[in-house]
């Protein structure tokens, strides 16, 4: 029971230092809303390569700091979103974006679940159908080898 | 026997898939470096120990050279100290060291203390370089060849085993 009513408190804990944490990575601020706006979202689509499933903007390791300084100093250098992407890839392949951009390397891992689902679709139509068929045209005992024991 | 085959199939046809997904998949202590085959980023960096003499990639071409990126800070970069120190003993190839975003007084001490296999160390204090390289950790150790191309990438200890098998065969592949 102790444990129950300590619960809640410890969340409330547990959300307030995590708030606190994510709120201490990253304070930068460009002067220009709108740069702010792209620069957070492009440090969002980065992954910090130190610690894997952090973004490089909610990540405290030092390489996503130098990551974030390098997408800053190239968004006020007026590259676009897509040249700081290519910079990004360049160096570290593209494992550090979260969406990595469709090639024919990274292509069947969008295909694949499409065409399975598809196929399990097909499937299951098939069968369904099948088996209502067998019921529509059946008006025999039960199959013996069928039949639940 | 019929209704088993079609079950057996998809089955097997899965567990291949995600035996090649778990073998192939990107270890994550040694991911294969996104330069491979591409020319060595271009560098120019102050020289450890030198003040005033800067340290071109331009000055590295036409032989293969090996680039390790270690700092004072990174524990397994004292592992593999001891390593590297008897690779440089062989001077198969010159050792080109990048303090990466540490303290020259540091790093000076560091090679006073436990010896410096590095031919030459270039001052890497903002990390730019190391970014150039697609550096996401030290120690990171990589293979140049003749043709200023990264053939190479090791990230972690380097090894005796992980010298000879990866950059001892790259460097008689061809590359000299």
């Amino acid at each position: 029971m102790i444990r129950l009513q300590r619960a809640p408190r410890a969340a409330a804990w547990l959300v307030g230092l995590l708030a606190t944490a994510a709120l201490a990575v990253d304070i930068t601020t460009l002067p220009d809303p709108q740069l702010q706006a792209r620069y957070e979202a492009l440090t969002h689509e980065f992954r910090c390569m130190q610690c894997q499933n952090n973004s490089i903007a909610d990540s405290p390791a030092g390489l996503a700091s130098d990551l974030r300084r390098d997408v800053q100093e190239q968004l006020l250098a007026g590259k676009s979103d897509d040249e700081i992407r290519a910079y990004m890839v360049q160096r570290y392949g593209n494992v550090i974006l979260f969406t990595p951009a469709l090639d024919s390397s990274s292509g069947w891992v969008w295909v694949l679940p499409v065409l399975a689902a598809l196929v399990g679709l097909i499937v299951g139509v098939r069968i369904v159908r099948q088996r209502a068929r067998l019921v529509a045209q059946d008006d025999s005992a039960v199959d013996v080898e069928e039949a639940p024991k | 026997m019929n209704r088993f085959i079609v079950p057996v199939v998809v089955f097997l046809g899965l567990a291949a898939v995600l035996f090649v997904g778990v073998k192939h998949s990107p270890d994550k202590n040694n991911m294969a470096s996104a330069l491979l085959g591409k020319p060595a980023p271009a560098f120019e960096l102050p020289v450890l120990g030198d003040p005033g003499r800067k340290l071109s990639s331009r000055e590295l071409a036409g032989k293969p050279w090996v680039l390790n990126v270690w700092g004072t800070w990174c524990v397994e970069c004292r592992v593999e100290h001891e390593a590297l120190l008897q690779i440089a003993a062989q001077k198969r190839v010159p050792i080109v060291g990048l303090s990466y975003k540490d303290d020259d007084a540091a790093a000076t001490e560091w090679l006073r203390q436990l010896g410096n296999p590095y031919n030459v160390v270039a001052v890497d204090k903002e990390g730019r370089t190391a970014i150039d390289y697609g550096v996401y950790g030290a120690p990171e150790t990589f293979f140049v060849d003749a043709g200023g191309r990264v053939q190479y990438r090791h990230a972690g200890a380097m090894t005796q085993e992980v010298w000879e098998r990866e950059f001892l065969a790259r460097l008689a592949g061809g590359a000299q």
